[in-house]
């Protein structure tokens, strides 16, 4: 007797059906993913806005199907705070990769944190600018050999800038964590991890990032299965994974 | 009251639903009244991070469907033109009030008008216009800033108010009114959250080139209805003018009593002063020109709206050109003289030409 079939996984009707343009390898797709089950988690795709970056994810209104805003190069987190305070009552989030957020909006990112701003960030450090072809990014790493530092990373640029550890430091923002996507149980981490953000948002209780260790294949110059392992051996010493900033479990 | 202040009353009248902005002199009465005069109404204020912050605030307040402000002054609007450029490819409605000061870079903060080619130029990358108002009043701070709105939503395009420091800071009376309105228009195309409908994306990507070109023709055609509808002056004395003064805002007001002086000596001065610098009142002004033998133009810098009077006037009249920048400004004893001389000028042509015949 065959066993009844039984439903594991499907596509979130958040996602819409379209083929992404990102290269194989990846990490948006999966992020994107996670993003699309947090929204469905809480129901909230017909008041969502997403606030879309200038970068690889500049597209991203046509993989998630819920009202998006564009935002300047790293304009963001403004974009966002004049949609969430003209309408409160919106679920709004921003979408941004390591340019975008931690180099050229590096000041909206850092005063709407430090306001509290009752909004929700998921950043996706791959530590390289992806859409204009593989220059040194505010998080390359210490050697990492981009087109723009073609000996690899060094004193001439400084080290690469840390996020989650720059926010934790303020009073306001209620959830700054960081995850990857490297491995299955990693994504699942990384969904729990976004769901909490979102939660956040949804009780009101202020501003909450999430930082995703994502690799590019094309830009490291690694196939997809190397450059994966490559952010266990290489990324998380210098991005080290946790919880950098939770304020409920302080007042818990 | 001072302009700075007029503006803030015509903006709460308008409806305004969002201000941000950024602290710059010489326009900080505007975003302390701006923070006094909402909050208590329960309107958003914020004071932003920067004027780059400020205007992408305003971009986001825009796209969800409210009317939505920035304030400041030159430098801090050169700032802006990322955001405005955004704004204007993102076809949403805002409305911008620069009171000018000296420049360039920091230059200081007395009254100037260096910016205008910035205003009616588009200003940031792409090619786009923005309406531009500019008042010379206290009275007309607050009207054009009512206005503005209405402007900025029927046509979904920012729209900026050109002012400068010393109509900022100068007081006088204002009454407190509502000037006409146009009708509210409904907004179908705002961020709302996507229930009972396909999802939005407010943007000015479109990176396929047929998309983009049908984009930029959608938004000339935009500017060509603007361009026949929208163009205002004010035409002062000048039905039988021989010699006419051109001039917006501080300046305009200067040349309005130059030509009362020169009228009360019997020599037909007139003034045209353009009320939106873009799109440019062409007609009005060459219609001013009927009887003229001389044009004078006079702004507070070396020769910018000039350039739009040259385009109108093409070589019909020749043009005398009074440039002041920096804080200075003609006084006006220099025009009376200048216009006296120019008269008397074309005056005695006139009686050679018949003496030769």
């Amino acid at each position: 007797m065959i066993a009844k079939e039984k439903k594991v996984f499907a596509r979130s009707p958040v996602l819409t059906p379209k083929i992404t343009h990102y290269c194989p390898g990846c990490g948006h797709g999966v992020v994107h993913r996670l993003v699309a089950e947090a929204i469905e988690h809480y129901g909230i795709r017909e008041r969502t806005i997403c606030v879309a970056p200038v970068g690889c994810s500049v597209l991203i209104y046509k993989y998630i199907d819920v009202d998006m805003s564009e935002a300047a190069h790293g304009r963001a987190p403004a974009v966002a705070t004049g949609i969430k305070r003209a309408r409160p009552d919106l679920f709004v989030m921003t979408y941004q990769g390591d340019g975008d957020l931690a180099a050229i909006g590096t000041a909206e990112i850092i005063h709407a944190a430090n306001r509290g701003e009752n909004i929700s960030v998921i950043f996706v450090n791959n530590a390289v600018y992806g859409m204009t072809g593989g220059q040194m990014a505010p998080t390359t790493i210490l050697g990492q050999k981009t087109t723009t530092t073609p000996t690899g990373r060094s004193e001439n640029e400084g080290p690469p800038i840390k996020v989650c550890e720059m926010l934790g430091t303020m009073d306001a923002p209620s959830y700054i964590a960081r995850v990857t996507v490297d491995k299955p149980a990693a994504v699942r981490k990384a969904k729990q991890a976004i769901i909490t953000a979102f939660g956040r948002q949804l009780d009101n209780k202020g501003f909450s990032l999430v930082e995703i260790l994502s690799p590019c294949p094309t830009y490291w110059r690694l196939p997809p299965v190397k450059a994966v392992k490559r952010i266990e051996e290489w990324m998380v010493h210098t991005f080290p994974l946790g919880v950098y900033k939770d304020k409920e479990a302080a007042n818990a | 009251m001072s302009g700075n202040d007029a503006v803030v009353e015509g903006a709460i009248r308008a409806g305004v639903d969002c201000y941000f902005g950024y602290p710059i002199t010489p326009q900080n009465e505007i975003i302390a009244g701006m923070a006094a005069r909402l909050l208590p109404l329960g309107r958003v204020f914020l004071q932003s991070e920067s004027e780059l912050a400020a205007i992408s605030m305003v971009h986001g307040a825009a796209a969800a469907g409210k009317r939505a402000m920035t304030t400041s002054s030159s430098p801090g609007v050169s700032l802006m033109q990322e955001g405005i450029s955004y704004l204007a490819g993102s076809r949403l409605p805002a409305v911008i009030v620069n009171i000018q000061r000296g420049g360039p870079g920091l230059g200081n903060i007395a009254p100037a008008q260096g910016d205008y080619f910035q205003a009616t130029r588009g200003g940031g990358n792409g090619d786009y216009r923005t309406i531009v108002l500019a008042p010379d009043s206290a009275q007309e701070m607050l009207d054009f800033t009512f206005q503005a709105f209405d402007l900025a939503d029927q046509y979904r395009s920012p729209v900026i108010v050109l002012s400068d420091g010393r109509l900022g800071q100068m007081m006088e009376p204002v009454e407190l009114r509502d000037p006409p309105a146009r009708k509210r228009v409904e907004k179908p195309w705002a961020l709302t959250g996507a229930k009972g409908r396909d999802a939005f994306f407010v943007c000015s990507l479109r990176l396929p080139v047929p998309e983009l070109a049908e984009h930029n023709r959608v938004l000339d055609k935009v500017f060509r209805e603007i361009e026949r509808r929208e163009p205002r002056a004010e035409a002062y004395r000048t039905d039988d003018a021989r010699l006419v003064f051109t001039a917006y805002g501080a300046c305009a007001r200067l040349c309005r009593e130059a030509v009362d002086l020169l009228r009360d000596e019997g020599l037909k001065a007139g003034l045209l002063r353009p009320i939106t610098l873009w799109p440019f009142p062409h007609k009005k002004l060459l219609a001013s020109l009927k009887k003229a033998k001389t044009l004078v133009v006079t702004e507070l810098s070396y020769g910018q709206m000039l350039e739009d009077v040259r385009l109108a006037v093409e070589g019909r009249v020749p043009i005398e050109f009074l440039g002041y920048a920096g804080g200075e400004a003609p006084s006006i004893k220099e025009l009376v003289a200048l216009g006296r001389k120019l008269l008397k000028k074309s005056n005695r042509k006139k009686a050679s030409k018949g003496k030769r015949r």
